[in-house]
């Protein structure tokens, strides 16, 4: 773990969100998700966004990766609009690749198959040439042996670092994470974060990564991007300035119990505002 | 202590083998020998509803010099045959047919309530028209077996295809799937197991209906026996004929052709979805 200070390194992957709007139709009317929501991710960091349950996170990493429109405002990655005011949905595409809460790895594909995906559908690689790739990948992430199992035969720890490699095939400049570790154990979760900064600091891309888990986001992030219930904008960054690269041992760190604190704070008082106006998962 | 434990292990392959009642096949003998012993039994006695039937020792005397006909075994094959066809005609229209509804919203719009209106009607109320449209008794016939499986298989297409999970989608989409990608490598592969249910579904029914439309046949240029024209008209013959035995054998007949087809459906299944053999 000898990586250089990745943040400095990375010189692409940097995202500009400018007073993004998000409306929808529901049926009881129109539901404000995203309000006029301003953030500056940088190259290379790994920018951590907390918030309440339902507070429009998911949107806003929804209208980045382009399965989602906006009502107002614009994004853009490395100076180039994905979508504004003109063009209201981004096109989804391998230089912003995301990784589900659930884990979306096909359950048909090996994990191989799984992980060479992206370059052969983009016609980048031949097959034989993506596997080569991805076994090297799979390899460097710890995952040998599994390559010829379907996902559904390895543990979910495996399979949301199998995710992960199959997103980093594409050679994305960002990186959409929307709470990956969820669904995992707090062992295996320990685990998962030391094998993420692990690849990060060999990749170097720009991390957007949605969590509930606040130690998850100091730990990991740069910077954590507290968001305000719905809708959903930034209330609180919080610069974490625990130098990478980073292990466990910085847990227990009296600056790690510090930054906590501030975060829990501020954290609690959007819980509670979500709370009391009931606000459902969307 | 040890002893103890080297006791228990020696013990644990033992309880790993399955015992003469755990065989899966002894099993089934001792199900269908209890059922034939029932009705052997009921029917002597003469009990009621279940007394009407001829018992298991009348059926198999009847059976018995059938086994050396070459009209029942030409009625095997006939009806395997009308069967087969009818299915894989079934299943070369609705699969695409029930991918393209699923696909795309307006060619669902259109079709669906043509689909909805035809899907109650019973293949046995088709018989009389099948007669009209169709050129050849065999192409009614198979026509009248194809109406019976292809609701099954377009149903489950359907359905199989709209249950995908969106997230392979969107994961598709943002590594760069075109859509010819995404119809290859996400909708047919995530299609395929509910492909393999409708089928398996679909070939039972069909052999549900072969009795209506060997009702066609007419015989069916059976030479030299009464059973040339397949099970289903087998049945239907014996029936008229008034041979209650018979009648029987022709339904046992149908019975195994029907569970030999989806288990051969069922295998084939398996083998094209391997990822599904983990779970």
């Amino acid at each position: 773990m000898n990586a250089p200070a990745a943040q400095a390194a990375a010189s692409k992957g940097a995202i500009r969100i400018q007073n993004v709007d998000k409306v929808y139709d529901a049926k009881e009317g129109p539901v404000q998700a995203v309000s006029d929501c301003t953030l500056d991710i940088r190259a290379g960091e790994i920018c951590m966004i907390v918030g309440p349950s339902g507070c429009g996170k998911t949107t806003l990493l929804n209208a980045i990766a382009g399965f989602h429109d906006i009502t107002g405002g614009s994004i853009h990655l490395d100076g180039e609009m994905l979508c504004g005011p003109e063009r209201p949905k981004a096109e989804p595409g391998p230089d912003r690749v995301v990784v589900f809460q659930n884990g979306a790895l096909f359950p048909w594909k090996t994990n191989l198959e799984n992980v060479a995906f992206g370059p052969v559908v983009q016609g980048k690689m031949t097959r034989s040439q993506a596997e080569q790739k991805a076994r090297g990948m799979m390899a460097d992430a710890g995952l040998i042996g599994v390559e010829h199992n379907y996902p559904g035969e390895v543990s979910s720890g495996m399979r949301r670092r199998v995710e992960i490699v199959r997103a980093l095939m594409n050679d994305p400049k960002v990186l959409l994470l929307d709470e990956p570790f969820r669904a995992l154990d707090q062992l295996t979760k320990s685990v998962m974060h030391e094998a993420l900064l692990e690849i990060y600091y060999r990749n170097k891309v720009t991390i957007f990564f949605i969590t509930h888990d606040l130690e998850e986001a100091i730990f990991l992030g740069h910077r954590v991007a507290i968001m305000t219930t719905r809708p959903c904008k930034p209330k609180k960054i919080l610069e974490v300035d625990i130098p990478h690269p980073r292990d466990y041992s910085v847990l227990t760190s009296p600056r790690f119990r510090e930054l906590m604190e501030e975060t829990v704070s501020a954290v609690h008082e959007e819980a509670v505002k979500a709370f009391e106006a009931g606000e459902k998962e969307m | 202590m040890s002893a103890v434990a080297a006791d228990s292990m020696r013990r644990l392959p033992k309880r790993k083998g399955p015992g003469f009642f755990g065989n899966v096949a002894v099993r089934a003998v001792i199900s269908l020998a209890v059922f034939i012993a029932f009705w052997e039994i009921a029917s002597r006695l003469k009990w009621p509803w279940i007394g009407q039937a001829p018992a298991p020792s009348v059926v198999l005397d009847a059976w018995i010099p059938l086994l050396t006909d070459k009209g029942y075994w030409y009625s095997w094959v006939q009806s395997s045959r009308r069967v087969l066809s009818g299915f894989i005609a079934a299943m070369i229209i609705g699969i695409p047919l029930g991918l393209a509804m699923a696909t795309s919203r307006i060619f669902n719009d259109i079709t669906f309530p043509v689909f909805e209106i035809l899907r109650p009607i019973p293949p046995l109320a088709w018989v009389p028209a099948a007669i009209i449209f169709w050129p050849t008794q065999e192409l009614s016939i198979g026509f009248v077996i194809f109406l019976g499986a292809i609701y099954t298989i377009m149903l489950n297409v359907i359905g199989g295809a709209r249950s995908i999970d969106i997230r392979f989608f969107q994961a598709a989409r943002s590594m760069g799937s075109s859509n010819w990608d995404i119809f290859r490598r996400i909708i047919l592969p995530g299609v395929l197991p509910s492909i393999i249910v409708g089928c398996e579904v679909g070939i039972g029914i069909t052999w549900n209906v072969v009795v209506a439309a060997e009702m066609i046949s007419g015989g069916g240029g059976a030479i030299q026996s009464r059973a040339g024209g397949g099970l289903g008209f087998f049945i239907w013959n014996t029936y008229i004929g008034g041979s209650y035995p018979l009648i029987v054998v022709g339904m046992i007949s149908i019975g195994v052709a029907g569970w030999i087809s989806s288990a051969i459906i069922r295998r084939l299944g398996i083998a094209v979805t391997p990822w599904l053999r983990l779970r």
